[in-house]
């Protein structure tokens, strides 16, 4: 194990440990503080200048009461979910196969259409933007949850196709085999012997791709102009340029945004890391 | 036995072409849509940027004259330079990950909890985070307002100068992506070998030592995984720039990203053409990455066959 476990240390540095482990995530979460402080506040305290003091009410309530009646940010809310969970299941389904089909079958193209997939998945969105917009234009779904979920669909299959693929290619080939000698269909073999051993990554890829979409900022924008389609980031940042200094009121819809992220991620913890280090984790 | 001879003929082409024709059948619905979606609008985009467009009225085929209309376009040269600032500065999330990770790699009490703590910025969007260090940076009431204060700068606006509007983004954008940083070398030094280290402390490498010869060279993947990542935030740095400043004061935080889509959509007007090549300029920067990074995929493709 590297660094030394804090254990075999002197007992003076395990405390001295032991004392700076809370100090740091104290000074690592003071912008999490901040906004949390700040969704309790009420308007006398932000006009008052007491932006980063005890907040002399507690208004968390009648703040998210305010953000839920006042402001769009139920639909918005709503709008992230019509985005997050199809795109979720379609870039699932589609790698899935795309994955199988690179991991298990060899054929000349394999190889380039793998690193397409790769490639593709880190081009920068600004080169996509004009041809897709027009495209979603033409085809009627601009403006539309429909439009902007199958944009996500398709790229991000390309990061779930190299992470499928990955994996698929990990599990035993005998399998397969042995499925193919007792005259198994190739769609059989995908169905009933590979799609449930991919349990764990699609575990890890629906939790990476829900948090990523959920926090898409820039699709929204390119995408989606009304209120009625708009996700949660976009419409966070419509607020923001509406209430300049209602912070106690975008504190607590920046708060309503993080909450799914958050708890996905502190309920799949494991998954997620094993999606985001491609699969290195052991065990 | 009639029966049992017709069928297999009836079967035969499929059995015969099955293993050559199923994987297509997988990868059409996946390929199909990528291919529509992201790889033909790439080659798209680089044909419109030969155009003027507003996006409504017909184009006009104008050459190379966009380019050369970007070689004088100073805040081109603005956005280009901050690009590579936010390269270097934006590094930085290596180390200090690595270095966070090295600091958390222990057992003890309620260590997990902190971690995962530790990993919480990476998870909230972007916009939340850009809006929490904009409030940090106000002027007067912000959070180190006392401490600039404190040096003298009273009422000094960091995302207001053109000079340090910049750094202020980029220490924003540090934020989620040092814990991404830190996820990637936790895992890195859970799966590392212990046999080694403990031999190499048997040699009595220690420390520093011990560290960079024998621990830094088993990170090797998580510290690949870091740099691409990182490199490929820096350049897509759009969000924070969006929700702190919109490239202001004047263009001075402005990065191509967001140059390219105020270009192209917002209201400074629907330069299609002009945003275009904004965006091909961008490509080519974060080809040389890709390449490199499907390179080294390549090779250890290679080395997994045999």
């Amino acid at each position: 194990m590297f660094p030394t476990p804090i254990h075999q240390r002197p007992i003076i540095n395990q405390y001295i440990y032991k004392i700076f482990l809370p100090i740091s995530l104290i000074i690592w979460l003071i912008p999490i503080f901040g906004i949390l402080m700040t969704s309790i506040r009420g308007l006398g305290d932000i006009t008052a200048g007491n932006m980063w003091g005890t907040p002399s009410e507690f208004l968390l309530f009648s703040n998210l009461y305010d953000v839920f009646t006042n402001t769009p940010m139920i639909k918005y809310t709503l709008n992230s979910f019509k985005v997050t969970i199809p795109t979720m299941l379609g870039a699932v389904a589609l790698s899935c196969m795309t994955g199988f089909a690179l991991a298990r079958y060899k054929f000349k193209t394999n190889l380039i259409i793998f690193f397409i997939f790769i490639a593709g998945n880190f081009v920068p969105f600004q080169i996509l933007m004009i041809p897709v917009r027009d495209l979603t234009f033409k085809v009627g779904l601009y403006n539309t949850i429909t439009g902007l979920v199958l944009f996500h669909v398709a790229f991000q299959t390309g990061f779930c196709t190299l992470f499928m693929r990955n994996f698929i290619k990990a599990l035993p080939q005998e399998l397969i085999e042995a499925a193919r000698m007792d005259g198994a269909s190739e769609f059989k073999i995908f169905w009933k012997i590979i799609l449930p051993l991919t349990r764990p990554a699609i575990a890890a890829l629906c939790v990476l791709i829900f948090t990523f979409i959920w926090n898409d900022y820039f699709w929204a924008t390119v995408l989606i102009q009304g209120d009625h389609a708009m996700p949660i980031t976009a419409g966070l940042k419509s607020l923001n340029g509406q209430w300049i200094t209602a912070y106690h009121l975008l504190s607590t819809g920046s708060i309503v945004a993080a909450i799914p992220p958050v708890i996905m991620f502190f309920l799949m913890q494991k998954h997620f890391i094993a999606g985001l280090t491609l699969g290195a984790t052991k065990g | 036995m009639e029966l049992n001879n017709s069928k297999p003929k009836r079967i035969t082409w499929w059995q015969k072409n099955q293993i050559k024709i199923s994987p297509w059948i997988f990868l059409a619905p996946g390929l199909i849509f990528f291919f529509i979606y992201v790889i033909a609008p790439i080659f798209v985009s680089i044909g419109i940027s030969f155009y003027q467009w507003d996006g409504l009225s017909p184009s006009i085929y104008v050459g190379l004259q966009n380019y050369i209309e970007l070689l004088d376009d100073e805040y081109f040269y603005i956005s280009l330079w901050n690009n590579l600032k936010w390269l270097i500065f934006f590094m930085l999330a290596v180390p200090i990950g690595l270095g966070l990770a090295i600091f958390l790699n222990q057992i003890v009490f309620g260590i997990r909890l902190i971690k995962s703590l530790f990993f919480f910025p990476f998870v909230i969007s972007q916009v939340v985070i850009g809006l929490i260090f904009t409030w940090f940076y106000q002027p007067n009431y912000g959070v180190i307002a006392p401490f600039l204060d404190l040096i003298g700068l009273e009422g000094f606006s960091i995302l207001a100068n053109e000079d340090t509007a910049t750094y202020g983004i980029i220490f924003a954008g540090l934020y989620p992506q040092i814990a991404y940083c830190l996820i990637l070398y936790l895992t890195g030094l859970n799966n590392i070998n212990s046999e080694q280290i403990e031999a190499g402390r048997m040699d009595g490498a220690k420390g520093f030592h011990l560290f960079w010869n024998i621990v830094l060279p088993q990170l090797r993947h998580a510290t690949f995984l870091a740099i691409v990542v990182t490199v490929i935030g820096a350049l897509r740095s759009f969000d924070m720039v969006a929700i702190m400043t919109q490239g202001g004061p004047y263009g001075y935080s402005n990065v191509l990203a967001y140059y390219m889509f105020e270009q192209a959509l917002s209201e400074y007007g629907y330069r299609m053409g002009y945003g275009s090549a904004i965006a091909t300029v961008l490509f080519t920067i974060m080809m040389f990455y890709i390449l490199f990074f499907i390179y080294r995929m390549y090779r250890n493709e290679r080395e997994d066959n045999n």
